[in-house]
């Protein structure tokens, strides 16, 4: 299962959640996928997907925020784990596409092999973590994580590889104004 | 000297200025702002100061008008989220941020950011003043205006003796 497989899953499922998705290829992928207003792309601030998540979670608790990361990102800020845990917003989702490496700078590894990203989130208190390795695992476990009250963790195995799409197209500040368009500010 | 800004009227401010999310990570010379704050149950710390920033982000983009308190040393831990998120993203907010090594006499972990402080802000176009004591309250609403008309983050800088006595 690649990164594209995994949102293949994952993305026709979603209702109105407000996504979050990690710079890279994370958010090319899901961009040329399904795109809407509720979508916000980093395209800098590697590791603040999570952080950004959770205030979003804060700000807006009637809606359900859907964070879609990776192993690089996750463990570059890896406090991120235990704030939202103590906060438990519970409408905040955290999917991780863990794929071991750093792929859209070369594939560089990361540790994610060795450290279990999963068992992070359990410890650090999230109300339910899992772990899926399989496209098969993924489409079971998905109606559960999607209903779940957050703070809910699932990991994605997934392999390297596969053509993130091309890069995202909105500007910046347009997809910070849309965001609040979406979240129903003002 | 004047005497201290007292932290309930200068969190009094800041609520009439329209700001209303409160994070940051610690230092002693917002030691009351941030006791006062979390007397009111305004403030949830976060773990470092970039961290703090993308919660800002988020809250921001759900409504809210963010406060980031922190000491000068996590300035430096902030800038690439400054740079890529915030400044990049037109997201604004009020970074309270502290001076330490404040004309040099401070710990010498303090002595290198405590120097280039105001221009390291300058640098990264951060709208900025380090208000005496008597000026406090009305750069709070600098601030507000001026994170409004730019949609940037602005940063009032806390000298020693502005909430705690030196």
């Amino acid at each position: 299962m690649t990164l594209g497989h995994a949102l293949d899953e994952v993305l026709p499922r979603l209702g109105s959640e407000l996504r979050i998705h990690a710079n890279g290829h994370i958010s090319r992928a899901a961009c040329t996928r399904r795109d809407d207003e509720g979508c916000f792309y980093m395209i800098g601030s590697m590791g603040l997907a999570s952080s950004i998540g959770l205030g979003l979670a804060l700000a807006r608790p009637e809606r359900r925020v859907l964070v879609l990361d990776g192993d690089g990102n996750v463990l570059m800020n890896p406090g991120a784990l235990a704030s939202i845990a103590a906060a438990a917003p519970p409408n905040l989702l955290h999917l991780c596409f863990d794929n071991g490496a750093h792929a859209s700078t070369g594939g560089q590894r990361t540790i994610s092999d060795r450290v279990r990203l999963e068992e992070l989130a359990r410890t650090a208190g999230y109300r339910q973590a899992a772990r899926v390795e399989t496209r098969e695992a993924l489409a079971a476990a998905l109606p559960g994580f999607l209903a779940a009250t957050g703070p809910a963790f699932l990991l994605v195995r997934i392999a390297l590889g596969g053509k993130p799409g091309p890069r995202v197209p909105h500007a910046p500040e347009e997809m910070t104004a849309r965001l609040r368009r979406a979240a129903g500010v003002r | 000297m004047s005497s201290v800004v007292a932290a309930d009227g200068f969190v009094d401010r800041l609520l009439a200025a329209g700001f209303d999310f409160f994070t940051g990570v610690p230092c002693s010379l917002v030691g009351p702002l941030i006791s006062e704050l979390e007397r009111r149950g305004l403030y949830r710390g976060e773990t470092r100061e970039d961290a703090a920033l993308g919660v800002a982000a988020g809250a921001y983009m759900g409504g809210k008008t963010p406060v980031i308190v922190m000491q000068n040393s996590g300035l430096g831990v902030s800038l690439n989220a400054l740079g890529s998120l915030h400044i990049l993203y037109r997201m604004p907010c009020l970074l309270v941020i502290t001076w330490r090594g404040h004309e040099g006499k401070d710990a010498p972990e303090h002595l290198v950011m405590g120097a280039v402080l105001p221009r390291l802000l300058d640098l990264f176009e951060i709208p900025h003043r380090a208000p005496a004591n008597d000026a406090a309250l009305a750069d709070v609403d600098w601030a507000a205006a001026t994170a409004r008309e730019t949609a940037k983050p602005v940063a009032l800088v806390v000298r020693p003796g502005l909430f705690v006595a030196e």
